[in-house]
């Protein structure tokens, strides 16, 4: 059996050379001084594999238009098994990918592994950094909420200060009519497929050079005889591969990525905010006013790029063990001091979200105080199903967003709108178009207006008679004649109170035949089936004495 | 390499967490990947609801006729309303309401009057008025709309198949 499975590597490595190429791949000599420091340009390696891998998943289950993609993300999240696992381990991912090539640069920078005859992987290297910044900036708005379509809006702002060539950077992004379909194609074809191929193709040039030029040794290594780099150093990058999964992994399982509602251009309270790793950018574009904006926003980072490009050949000293390169540790030292005190101011000012102009009167926790428009439009919210894809408060996300946040926002012809043709106000919104005549609609869109973060799992909890007397009370008209919580015509007497005024016999009887006891009473007689009067009269007993 | 017996250990102590630690992420990728490929849809509702087909009161005795109708379809992250039919024949016992696809290959099929059998364009199935095999390589009858009448409206269910030599 063996023997078989030798002759048959055997015939194939004759024929392709395969099992030669992994020998020479893993018994690569490398100095003896190479450790733990090391590690890191693997890890970057293997967390590129681990993207592309999850990035396939979840194209599988993903639509790149705007409005979908947002909705079969959800899906993904919400419905398919292991899907917000993929999304987690995705997202980050990313930022882990971000933290590793940083700690990779910093190794070498501090070791001066770029020196002579290194130049050229260090540039490559420098590439691939600006490639995983960029897979971070396209990747952002795939999502399609309102983050997403956000930053992605200031990012095409800023790309249009470039002198120059701003305005065609912001065509090839297809930005120029704003944020929409062009933008958003053009982002997803550079995240899927050009940034990929881009980057196998550096990382091969930069793995390729690394393996030409060898290991850089410390110099006190120079000279002693080589190890191999298996299983040794196999080991120790594969125990960082496996340190930086678990974190990967408990990352992914515990810490839920925020899906935000859909991206709406219309909401003028959305506070925007880039990534982590591009928040020192953000911060530094505060220090920059007027004309000036392009320093900060394009001149500075270009010139950074250009000095990270330059290192190799701005310090040209001979090789030096790592504990004499004290400017270099100063240089790294000042230049992360920066980076961290820009994105901590910037963490630091970030406003909370701006609350609504259209506050609710603070009372409004209880259904009793709601109009009887309002609780018919709780009533007519059930009746539609809106809750199949809303939640009034939060809980198990729901295909569509969770009204208590979002309807503070949002005008009532916005509302209007949308019930009536749902695609027409959020594009792609799968709701079906409703049935409700205009007046129910307003009522509808009334209630909704009514949520707040705080009163929404108490107006959840509306009693069906409640709902159901809200519905007769407004087909009824009774609001022509009288008065609830404010609303309504004052030609008959209040009903706040009245509950407290009379008995449920004496409301029931007044009901069927009010002229029995006012005979002076323009109210017409209603005869309610028995579960209409019940409710009926259960609400107006529930209803609060006057308001203040 | 690994001449002496302490080097020879770590040197397996190596290879063996190599093997083991890979085999762990690989794993642990895999395993997610092949749930999520492969979903046991979390509580699905396809095929769960019934669907007003239309009103039947007009339906003649033994002549199939094809009902067009709007039912909710839930794809992925979609829910829409498509158009949909059925063929609807009212029998002298029952009242039928057949799938619109061949259980050949899935074509759309239609009734011949002349020929008194519904026949299937692609592969020449023919199927008797009440969905029996008569002729060409369709494996089984015609599956059946699970029905019931409400008033003069028909309403369907799910789609249920007859086996060749089960069918009652």
């Amino acid at each position: 059996m063996r023997d078989l499975i030798r002759r048959i590597l055997d015939w194939v490595d004759h024929r392709t050379g395969f099992e030669t190429a992994v020998k020479n791949f893993l018994y690569e000599d490398i100095p003896a001084s190479s450790g733990w420091h090391q590690v890191f340009g693997s890890v970057a390696l293997f967390l590129f594999f681990v993207q592309a891998f999850t990035g396939v998943l979840l194209a599988f289950n993903y639509a790149p238009q705007p409005g979908d993609a947002y909705h079969s993300l959800q899906y993904i999240v919400n419905q398919i098994t292991g899907g917000r696992l993929i999304r987690g381990l995705h997202h980050w991912g990313s930022s882990l990918m971000v933290v590793v090539v940083g700690l990779h640069m910093i190794q070498v920078a501090l070791w001066g592994a770029y020196k002579k005859p290194r130049e050229a992987t260090w540039i490559l290297g420098v590439l691939l950094l600006l490639l995983v910044l960029a897979f971070g900036l396209t990747g952002y708005l795939l999502p399609w909420d309102n983050r997403a379509y956000w930053a992605t809006v200031v990012t095409i702002q800023i790309a249009g200060l470039a002198p120059l060539f701003g305005e065609y950077l912001v065509e090839f992004l297809g930005g120029t009519e704003g944020v929409g379909v062009s933008t958003f194609t053009r982002f997803y074809t550079l995240h899927v497929l050009m940034l990929p191929a881009l980057t196998v193709l550096v990382m091969m040039l930069h793995i390729h050079l690394v393996r030409k030029h060898g290991v850089t040794p410390s110099p006190r290594a120079i000279g002693k005889p080589k190890k191999k780099f298996y299983p040794g150093q196999a080991f120790k990058d594969l125990m960082a591969f496996f340190a930086v999964f678990i974190l990967l992994f408990v990352l992914a399982a515990t810490v839920d990525v925020p899906l935000e509602r859909l991206a709406d251009p219309s909401d003028s309270t959305y506070v925007p905010r880039p990534e982590w790793y591009f928040l020192f950018l953000f911060q530094m574009l505060k220090f920059f006013e007027g004309r000036w904006e392009v320093v900060g926003a394009v001149i500075l980072p270009t010139l950074a790029v250009l000095a990270l490009l330059a290192v190799p050949f701005l310090d040209r000293a001979k090789v030096k063990r790592i504990q004499q390169r004290t400017l270099a540790f100063a240089v790294v030292g000042v230049v992360l001091a920066g980076w961290l005190a820009l994105t901590v101011a910037a963490d630091l000012t970030t406003p909370e979200p701006v609350a609504s102009a259209r506050e609710t009167s603070p009372g409004a926790a209880d259904w009793r105080l709601l109009t009887p428009v309002e609780l018919a439009g709780r009533a007519y919210f059930r009746r539609e199903k809106c809750a199949d894809c809303h939640n009034l408060a939060e809980g198990e996300p729901k295909m569509g967003p969770t009204l208590a946040t979002v309807s503070q926002r949002k005008p009532t012809e916005w509302l209007m709108a949308h019930f009536g043709n749902p695609s027409e106000a959020v594009p792609g919104s799968p709701r079906p178009a409703t049935t409700l005549s205009d007046e129910d609609l307003n009522g509808l869109a009334a209630f909704v207006l009514k949520l707040t973060p705080t009163n929404a799992a108490a107006l959840e909890a509306v009693p069906p008679y409640a709902m159901r007397a809200a519905v007769i009370y407004q087909e009824s008209q009774c609001g022509a004649c009288h008065v609830v919580n404010g609303s309504g015509e004052e030609s008959g007497p209040p009903l706040n109170g009245v509950g407290q005024r009379r008995t449920a016999e004496w409301l029931e009887e007044h009901f069927r035949d009010p002229q029995k006891f006012d005979p002076q009473s323009v109210m017409p007689p209603y005869d309610f089936p028995t579960g209409d009067m019940k409710a009926m009269v259960a609400y107006m007993q529930a209803l609060p004495p006057e308001l203040q | 390499m690994g001449k002496d017996p302490q080097s020879s250990s770590r040197r397996t102590f190596y290879q063996r967490m190599i093997y083991g630690v890979s085999s762990l992420i690989a794993a642990s990728l895999t395993v997610p990947a092949v749930g999520y490929l492969f979903p046991s849809r979390r509580k699905g509702n396809a095929g769960k609801g019934w669907t007003d087909a239309g009103d039947v009161s007009a339906l003649p005795l033994n002549e199939p006729r094809e009902l067009a109708f709007q039912r909710k379809r839930v794809d992925g992250w979609k829910t829409s309303t498509e158009r949909a039919t059925a063929w609807v024949v009212r029998t002298d016992r029952e009242l039928i309401a057949f799938s619109p696809r061949c259980t050949h290959l899935g074509c759309g099929y239609h009734w011949e009057t002349d020929n008194d059998r519904f026949v299937c364009p692609c592969h020449t199935s023919g199927f008797s008025i009440t969905g029996e095999v008569l002729e060409g390589p369709a494996p089984r009858p015609l599956d059946r709309f699970e029905t019931r009448t409400e008033g003069n409206r028909l309403w369907l269910g799910r789609v249920r198949t007859i086996p060749e030599n089960g069918g009652q």
